[in-house]
């Protein structure tokens, strides 16, 4: 935190880093199970990273590295170059700078009310009552509930999706850094799954490090600048979307599919149309017309 | 060994209504004089967003919920008749959202010869059908594995196979895919489209996202308690976006198809696959050229 | 924080004639070798005993130090029964090992204390046995058809046993979900290790409210589903697995036999 070293470093020093980091659970009993083997993932600030790969691929048992949540069996995890895990580590720190939301965090709400639901993360860092009530009207707008419509409603009496956005709230009250997301819109509509998307777009424009395990690779393409892959608790592939999905053979060869978009090109291709690349569907819709135009002058 | 969709009604709905909480303040009309039928061996997708009634509908599909107003008969059983529940239950299996909340035991075949042995079948009879259950929905080789452990897709295909054990005619899945990873929606599809078009069961298909709902043969719409489009895929898929409610969105291929149309690009209606999506757009290429 | 380190209860899968053997010959031979434990008159007694329960996990192939694991969480209770004992038996002459201000530790007394806390340590061991190498499915069932004769009496057999099933396929998932919550938590900055007992008791509000929140949820979703599975209660219901005796059980009823004459031998 020493100001020299944050303007000679402040390019090289990732806000989260796990080095070599190992997971077994229940060692030494007849059910242990190794989650993670050897993993290394750095985050820099500002970036929105995706975490995809199948099911048991150690996606959740890494996220939970993040914040300190878990202890590796071996390796090291630092948060703004704190080892967690170093005597005297301030991990209670670590949890309010990356703040970690859980699939289906509707189920974690426990309050009479909203608004006192959202309060608890910031009465736990020890704000007086005036900075919390400011906290949590911010948090509420950010999920897009007014906070006087809502604050004083029992969280129970809400919608699905409304619920899932109280529970975001309640992390973003934290005021994290980065915002680590399990599968968010698992379970949505796909008009709240896409108005949720457009949410994290915005706060990832307001300066919050966005990570986001997902199994949703149209939703990986469209947000994510950097993405990992994992299976069987390693990291199997990690770079810029169309360098990770231009590798088809390796994700079918651990159960993945590819973008939407990928796909429809892929089919494309097959049928000897020459279509540029495409991750999204709107990078799909250029690509097809500057294909079939071209083909229109071009012979 | 595959019937068809038969001429008769398997499922007769006729202005069904049904109100949560009558007559207090808090009286909701979840559905609102709502008539359909279904025949057997027809896979039907119903979609609907949030408070649409697509689930109160579904469970009146099998007694679990009574009409307020109206009358549903199944297989020519009114689920009024108080005689008749269980009947129809047998013939009417139903699959709901949460795979963790409707397996009963903690061992696999345990829990799909649960339904067999609440209708008292004989010993030797509920293991035939909890083998050829657990085979038809690929489970074999986790008979003895407890539930917890599987994945979501394998929990819902446990739930399958204890309706199946049961014999019944038509699979009602609530929402059944939305809690899953796309790939235990893919498993979940998979099977059900296999067990309509090879055993014939009648499959009514419910959830929010149209794309779950591509192998459906008919689609159904609903908005606030009524029938808003009725009509097979390839009809319905481009004029959803414009049915009332606004609640629905149309699959990723039907748009782009759309926006590619209003590019200039001609392309048929009625596409909402991408292999269908790509044959079009090599023929509109050919036609470009000739 | 976290369950793993239990060991009681749990059930290890096998192929050993001990987890062939049905249900029901196992809880009636460990209910009868708990009685015996307690008509155990002697360390030589309590060494025979042992040596049984030792052979009986040689035959289950399950290494009895992985039992005795179980005891870890047992060890203070442990501790304070032999203290206990050791300064409060009713002993009439002892000799005199020391005192501990009113206290008085005696030979005797000392015995006893070493004596009682071996036998609960047997107690939990044979116990875990019979958990070791019976599923809870078949504990259950086992327990159902005991139960069975005394139905007519009111004994709610079936609705017992479909309640035991229902909670051992739901405990691993609501273990998950406490855990899942806790942290959940935790990552909104809370302790559950910092306070007083009061405080501790109240950090854990935000857990338990989700956790009954979801439990309740889960009920009404199992009732629906069992409802829509035509479950309605115990009459007319079958079984797919019906119990039935072998061979092997009436070897095991014979073991017993043999073990109960010893004890009746001992203490004659």
């Amino acid at each position: 935190m020493r100001s020299w070293r944050r303007g000679a470093r402040a390019v090289a020093e990732p806000l989260l880093e796990c080095l070599e980091v190992s997971h077994t659970y229940r060692r030494g009993t007849p059910f242990e199970a190794t989650a993670l083997q050897g993993v290394t993932v750095r985050i820099v600030a500002g970036q929105i990273v995706a975490i995809i790969g199948p099911t048991g691929s150690g996606k959740s048992t890494l996220i939970q590295h993040f914040n300190g949540l878990l202890r590796p069996s071996s390796g090291v995890v630092r948060v703004n170059g704190m080892d967690l895990w170093a005597a005297g580590a301030d991990r209670r720190r670590a949890r309010q700078q990356i703040g970690l939301v859980f699939q289906f965090p509707e189920y974690q709400l426990f309050e009479e009310t909203v608004r006192r639901d959202v309060a608890y993360g910031p009465r736990n860092l020890g704000l007086d009552e005036v900075a919390v009530a400011e906290r949590v009207d911010e948090a509420l707008r950010q999920v897009g509930l007014d906070p006087h419509r809502f604050g004083e409603r029992s969280p129970f009496t809400l919608s699905g999706g409304e619920m899932r956005r109280v529970a975001l709230a309640g992390v973003l009250a934290m005021r994290p850094q980065a915002l680590v997301l399990d599968e968010p819109t698992a379970g949505l509509d796909p008009r709240a799954r896409r108005e949720l998307l457009d949410r994290i777009e915005a706060w990832h424009r307001q300066g919050i490090t966005i990570v986001l395990v997902t199994h949703n690779m149209d939703e990986a393409a469209r947000l994510a600048g950097h993405v990992i892959v994992m299976h069987e608790g390693r990291v199997v592939l990690q770079g810029a979307p169309a360098e990770v999905f231009g590798r088809e053979a390796d994700l079918r060869a651990i159960g993945l599919d590819l973008p939407l978009a990928a796909r429809l090109v892929r089919e494309l291709r097959r049928r000897g149309l020459a279509v540029g690349d495409a991750l999204t569907m709107t990078q799909a819709r250029r690509a097809i017309l500057t294909a079939l135009r071209g083909r229109d002058h071009g012979v | 060994m595959r019937p068809g969709p038969g001429a008769e009604p398997f499922i007769a709905v006729t202005d069904l209504r049904h109100v949560y909480h009558p007559d207090t303040p808090q009286a909701v009309v979840a559905l609102d004089g709502l008539s359909c039928t279904i025949r057997a061996g027809e896979y039907v997708g119903i979609v609907g967003g949030n408070g649409s009634g697509k689930s109160t509908l579904a469970r009146h599909l099998n007694a679990l919920l009574l009409p307020t107003a109206g009358r549903v008969l199944v297989g020519g059983l009114d689920t009024r008749d108080r005689q008749a529940v269980w009947a129809v239950r047998r013939q009417v299996g139903m699959i709901f959202q949460n795979p963790d909340n409707q397996l009963v035991a903690s061992v696999v075949e345990e829990d799909v010869a649960f339904g067999p042995e609440n209708l008292g079948l004989a010993p030797a009879v509920i293991r035939e059908r909890v083998d050829e259950a657990l085979g038809a929905v690929g489970l074999r080789h986790l008979r003895r594995a407890a539930p917890h452990l599987l994945s979501g897709g394998q929990k819902q295909r446990v739930a399958i196979a204890g309706i199946l054990a049961m014999r019944p005619a038509c699979l009602v899945l609530d929402e059944a895919t939305t809690m899953l990873d796309p790939q235990g929606r893919a498993e979940v599809l998979a099977t059900i489209a296999d067990l309509n078009r090879r055993e014939g069961i009648t499959v009514i298909l419910i959830s929010h996202a149209l794309d779950d709902l591509l192998d459906a043969s008919r689609i159904i719409a609903l908005d606030a308690g009524r029938i808003v489009l009725d009509g097979p895929p390839h009809e319905i898929f481009d004029r959803v976006e414009q049915a009332p409610g606004g609640r629905l969105d149309a699959p990723a291929v039907v748009t782009l198809a759309r926006q590619l149309r209003q590019d200039g690009v001609p392309l048929p209606p009625g596409i909402f696959r991408i292999e269908a999506l790509a044959d079009a757009l090599v023929a509109a290429r050919g036609a470009r050229r000739g | 924080m976290g369950f793993s380190g239990l060991t009681i209860g749990q059930y290890l899968p096998g192929g050993s004639i001990l987890h062939r053997l049905d249900p029901r010959t196992k809880i009636i031979g460990v209910t009868g070798l708990v009685v015996m434990l307690f008509f155990v008159p002697s360390f030589a007694g309590l060494g025979g005993f042992a040596a049984l329960v030792l052979a009986l996990f040689a035959v289950a192939r399950i290494s009895p130090a992985y039992a005795l694991r179980g005891i870890r969480p047992l060890i203070v209770l442990l501790v304070f029964t032999a203290l206990l004992n050791t300064f409060f038996a009713p002993v009439a002459d002892g000799h005199v090992l020391f005192r501990f201000g009113p206290l008085m530790a005696t030979m005797e007394g000392l015995r006893t204390g070493l004596f009682v806390a071996a036998r609960l340590i047997l107690l939990v061991v044979v116990t875990s046995l019979m958990t070791f190498t019976t599923s809870p499915v078949e504990l259950t069932d086992g327990l159902e058809r005991l139960l069975r004769p005394f139905q007519r009496l009111g004994v709610p057999g079936h609705e017992l046993a479909m309640m035991t099933t229902i909670a051992l396929r739901f405990i691993p998932t609501l273990l998950e979900e406490t855990d899942k919550i806790m942290k959940a938590q935790m990552a909104r900055g809370a302790e559950f290790d910092r306070g007083g007992v009061l405080a501790r008791a109240r950090a854990f509000v935000p857990v338990l409210v989700p956790l009954m929140v979801s439990a309740f949820r889960r009920s009404e979703d199992l009732a629906l589903a069992m409802e829509a599975r035509c479950y309605r209660g115990g009459a007319g219901r079958t079984r797919m697995n019906e119990l039935r005796w072998q061979a092997a059980d009436v070897v095991a009823f014979l073991v017993m036999g043999a073990a109960a004459a010893a004890v009746v031998w001992v203490r004659r």
